[in-house]
């Protein structure tokens, strides 16, 4: 016995505090950011496409540098440990003030871009926009905007946290596989090949972005660039109609909404990389699930109502939509069934037959007091696409997805919009209740309901509330990250597609239970 | 009818939530240590800082009124079962119909001098969390004594925190009382990977006072004088039913109870930990101190109280656990010492941190356990397999069905058959069967 250590603290391989090379990694990330703030300040000094690639590259050498230390000098698996004693990850000051200045950076971003630098009416661009101009000519010949300056931060950031991710989860394959996914579409489909595609003369077009997330899909300056923009246009215009109508559906019946909230998607991406230290923040409350419900739906059918109108003034010169027209029928045939479906999805249990008449009437109902109270604002019995339009842009493009969606969270969580905003997540969500394989299976009885499967659950949802009980869990707005099978200590959740229980995923039968006469599993 | 249940631990909460839901008896839940239900096993990460307190609690704290379950903060002293009430140390007694008692067990002590002192605790309630925490303020190093799960879990606490520990264990290889071999020893590499010290074939002899009642060293078996400002004991537990004393409830270990987990006395029963199985299932101890058990005669009971008997049968043994990174699952009957008509397919990763153990039967060929270490399998399919004594070959040929591993991680099956086939001369090979919708054919849910 005598050879055995007899302080293991100096053998301790989990160091207290950052070590000098983590202090180093991070004031290189600093020195990056703070050329941009130079830039942004508006010394002219540093506009030199030199500064603008040693910034973005020390940014991201210096993240990857720090989680490096930070993960690969301990050995591999979960690494929550302090995650609610840190300042930043649990709503301490620190993270009040990363939302106040990400939140800023948004607002400013959205409807001050002038302070950003960027040039208007032929004016050349200044400041931090300025700065990305090198970038912008080499990518698709002209000088830089304000989004692609946010573009390709957002990019860097999915690689630099995707890298920290990866190696933060370097044990589970299936988080590995998926963060390399968010992380080639982004690089490729979001950020470069749109780029790109604009250098060639094509119009703007992201392939991974589509309706209802891409909302501006159907006005009329979209439809109309691809529209005068040759076979490639046409291409464009197709595939972004077949991307919601068979592609899509396609990929969710088989996977369910994971396909694209967490191996595909922009914003997902972001919040799956960037946003990971944050993913326990989100709410998991019955109540905040009241709220969810109500306000993903309500934007779902928004985007609806306000596309519908839209096509519509696109193919009919008078602009507005009469709700006395006879195409009105079938809007309101459209919005029923939608709410429909909502009403369904919010039942614990998947029941459409019954109370179908009532259910049918009540949402009929329901949308023709929607439009009634849409005319009594208008003043008209009309549906305004242009006004809907402006607001969608405002209350939903803008401030929801972006300040609230990433200015929140340090506060809310990382998935804020996709949980309560997202009108993609909703219509995922809708198919991924009614009519796809995917759930998470419960493995029998061996949940001990500690809870780290729902305090990590970023979309808020109470996964423990179905595990302990032995049910399988089917919850609309589950994206399949899969961080609740990795963080449970039991082995007891799995991600799984299935077709032959496709009516009875819930049922609630899988559990440890008594039975009169014995104890069973069935 | 009013039903008192001393204890909110998962016994007693899982019996009141049964007879709410078989019921409209009044229900009251009396507990000395939490206002509500939380999940004793994750109190460990409440300390590590993966979650909040309130993160534990599996239900939000309006649902208890919601469904009318009373809930008493209060230390019940004195059972008094001929009048049928409670007498509690502060405030009124209260009288029950039926009374249910789910006391769970305290931390063993073995008579060490020293044991008793200041900074040292075992960890089993909220109050030992918090002790933890008080004495964890400049803590230099702590002492963990005993080789079992909670051992290792408090020792990953201060670990957490960067705190040195040692952890003295009696036996040669960690839990090796219950864990075979290969398993025991990957847990004894795992402890020390993480760099905690484990010290295998040393007991506690003393602890030693600081002069103001406080521990401040342990001195070992072995004469060594180790320093420390903390002390765990997590040499196992034992039922809290020193307070029945008086009450003429049959004891043993544990509170006595039949089939139907009634006690000795009418319209009083007990469940879970602090409750001892005169007739135990084959194979099945008396006392078996684990959440799961706890659950299902919270349920039994609740059916019992209701009118519905319903004997307390635990079924196919399971239970799992995670040693620092390893998970750990058993099902079914695996025996640190393999007993003569037991067979074994052991298969270790080369990395030894993952393993694979299949018992089956010498004789008759039939399936008797699972063990796993860093893999996951289904309950139900290792349950169905072993309840229907389904031969070993068949369980092979079908290994697939029973992964319960994420999406896209490496598969062991193949190398299992492969140690199998080598071991009887066969040449069996696996289907590559493993789905969802396979795995729901075979269980015919």
């Amino acid at each position: 016995m005598s050879q055995v250590q007899k302080s293991m603290s100096l053998a301790n391989p989990a160091p207290p505090f950052t070590d000098l090379i983590q202090k180093i990694a991070a004031a290189i990330g600093g020195v990056g950011l703070l050329f941009m703030v130079i830039a942004l300040s508006g010394n002219g000094a540093i506009q030199n496409s030199i500064w603008l690639y040693t910034a973005l590259a020390l940014i991201m050498g210096g993240t990857v540098v720090y989680s490096w230390r930070a993960y690969m000098t301990l050995p591999e698996g979960i690494k929550n440990n302090g995650v609610w004693f840190d300042s930043l990850s649990s709503k301490g000051l620190w993270a009040w003030v990363l939302g106040i200045v990400l939140t800023g950076f948004y607002v400013v971003l959205y409807w001050y871009p002038q302070y950003l630098g960027l040039g208007k009416d032929g004016v050349a661009n200044s400041g931090l926009v300025a700065f990305f101009d090198p970038l912008s000519m080499a990518l698709k010949g002209t000088p830089a905007s304000e989004w692609f300056v946010y573009g390709t931060l957002y990019t860097v950031a999915i690689l630099a946290f995707g890298i920290k991710f990866i190696l933060k989860y370097r044990h589970n394959k299936y988080q590995v596989v998926r963060t390399i996914s968010v992380m080639f579409f982004q690089l490729g489909f979001a950020f470069l090949l749109p780029e790109i595609m604009q250098k060639l003369n094509h119009p703007y077009y992201s392939f991974t972005n589509m309706w209802p997330l891409n909302y501006y899909f159907f006005y009329d300056w979209n439809l109309d660039g691809l529209l005068n923009a040759g076979n490639v246009g046409m291409f464009m215009l197709f595939f972004g109609l077949a991307m919601v109508f068979i592609i899509s559906p396609t990929l969710t019946y088989f996977y369910g909404k994971r396909w694209y909230c967490s191996w595909v998607c922009g914003c997902g991406g972001l919040a799956e990389t960037a946003g990971d230290p944050f993913r326990h923040l989100s709410d998991k409350s019955l109540k905040a699930w009241k709220i969810e419900r109500w306000m993903i739906h309500g934007v779902l059918v928004f985007v609806t109502l306000m596309t519908v109108a839209v096509i519509y003034s696109y193919f009919n010169s008078d602009r507005n939509l009469l709700i006395t027209k006879p195409i009105s029928i079938g809007l309101i045939i459209l919005l029923g069934g939608l709410v429909i479906a909502i009403v369904q999805a919010n039942k614990k249990e998947i029941n459409l037959s019954k109370d179908k008449l009532s259910t049918i009437i009540s949402a009929i109902v329901g949308v023709i007091l929607l439009l009634a109270i849409l005319a009594f604002i208008t003043g008209n019995f009309v549906i305004d696409g242009g006004m809907l339009r402006g607001w969608y842009g405002f209350f939903i493009g803008a401030a929801f997805s972006g300040v609230v969606g990433v200015g929140f969270y340090p506060l809310m969580g990382s998935r804020v919009w996709c949980r309560f905003g997202c009108p993609m997540a909703a219509l995922l969500g809708l198919q991924q209740k009614f009519f796809s394989r995917f759930r998470i299976t419960t493995n029998g009885g061996q949940c001990i309901s500690c809870g780290n499967c729902s305090t990590y659950c970023e979309m808020g949802i109470d996964v423990r509330a179905y595990a302990q009980k032995g049910q399988n869990i089917v919850r609309a707005s589950c994206v399949g990250c899969g961080i609740c099978a990795a963080v449970c200590p039991r082995g007891v959740l799995k991600l799984e597609n299935g077709s032959v229980d496709l009516k009875n995923k819930t049922t609630e039968l899988k559990a440890i239970h008594i039975a009169e006469g014995d104890v069973r599993i069935l | 009818m009013h039903i008192a249940i001393i204890g909110n631990g998962i016994s007693g909460i899982t019996a009141a939530r049964f007879i709410r839901k078989l019921s409209d008896h009044k229900i009251t839940v009396i507990s000395a240590e939490t206002d509500h239900f939380f999940s004793r096993t994750a109190l460990m990460y409440i300390y590590m800082g993966h979650m909040r307190f309130q993160d534990t609690k599996p239900y939000e704290d309006w649902f208890w009124e919601k469904n009318k379950i009373d809930l008493k903060r209060g230390y019940v002293e004195q059972v008094d079962t001929e009048e049928k009430k409670l007498i509690f140390k502060k405030g009124d007694p209260l009288s029950y119909d039926k009374l249910i008692l789910a006391t769970g067990s305290s931390p063993n002590k073995f008579g060490w001098p020293g044991q008793d002192l200041k900074r040292v605790h075992g960890l089993y309630s909220y109050q030992d969390l918090e002790a933890m925490e008080k004495y964890s303020k400049g803590l230099k190093r702590a002492v963990v004594v005993g080789g079992g799960l909670i051992g290792l879990e408090m020792a990953e606490m201060f670990h957490s925190r960067h705190i040195p520990v040692t952890i003295l264990v009696r036996e040669k290889s960690y839990w090796n009382g219950v864990m075979p071999p290969g398993e025991s020893a990957m847990i004894n590499r795992e402890i020390k990977r993480h760099g905690i010290d484990l010290r295998l074939e040393e007991e506690l002899a003393e602890i030693v006072d600081n002069g103001q009642g406080e521990a401040c060293a342990v001195i070992t078996k072995s004469g060594e004088r180790i320093e420390c400002g903390f002390v765990g004991l997590t040499a196992g537990v034992h039922p809290n039913i020193k307070f029945l004393a008086e009450t003429g409830i049959e004891t043993g270990r544990g509170i006595l109870v039949n089939k139907y987990l009634e006690t000795s006395i009418p319209d009083v029963y007990a469940i879970g930990d602090c409750s001892e199985q005169r007739n135990p299932n084959p194979g099945r101890r008396g006392v078996e101190a684990i959440w799961y058990t706890g659950r299902m005669m919270g349920e039994t009971v609740g059916y019992n109280i209701c009118g519905k008997p319903v004997a307390y049968n635990p079924g196919i043994w399971f239970n799992s656990a995670k040693f620092m990174d390893i998970e750990y699952q058993v099902y079914g009957d695996v025996r640190a010492n393999q007993p003569e008509e037991h067979r074994s397919i052991y298969w270790e990763h080369a990395e030894g941190r993952k393993s694979i153990r299949i018992i089956y039967d010498k004789n008759h060929g039939h399936i008797i356990g699972f063990n796993l270490m860093g893999v996951r399998f289904r309950h139900e399919v290792c349950e169905k397999w072993i309840k229907e004594k389904t031969d070993i070959e068949i369980v092979m040929k079908n290994l697939g069905l029973a992964n319960f591993d994420p999406e896209f991680y490496e598969k062991h099956e193949a190398e299992v058959v492969g140690i199998y086939n080598q071991q009887s001369g066969k040449n069996l090979s696996v289907k590559h069967e493993r789905s969802w919708d396979k795995v729901f054919a075979f269980l015919k849910f």
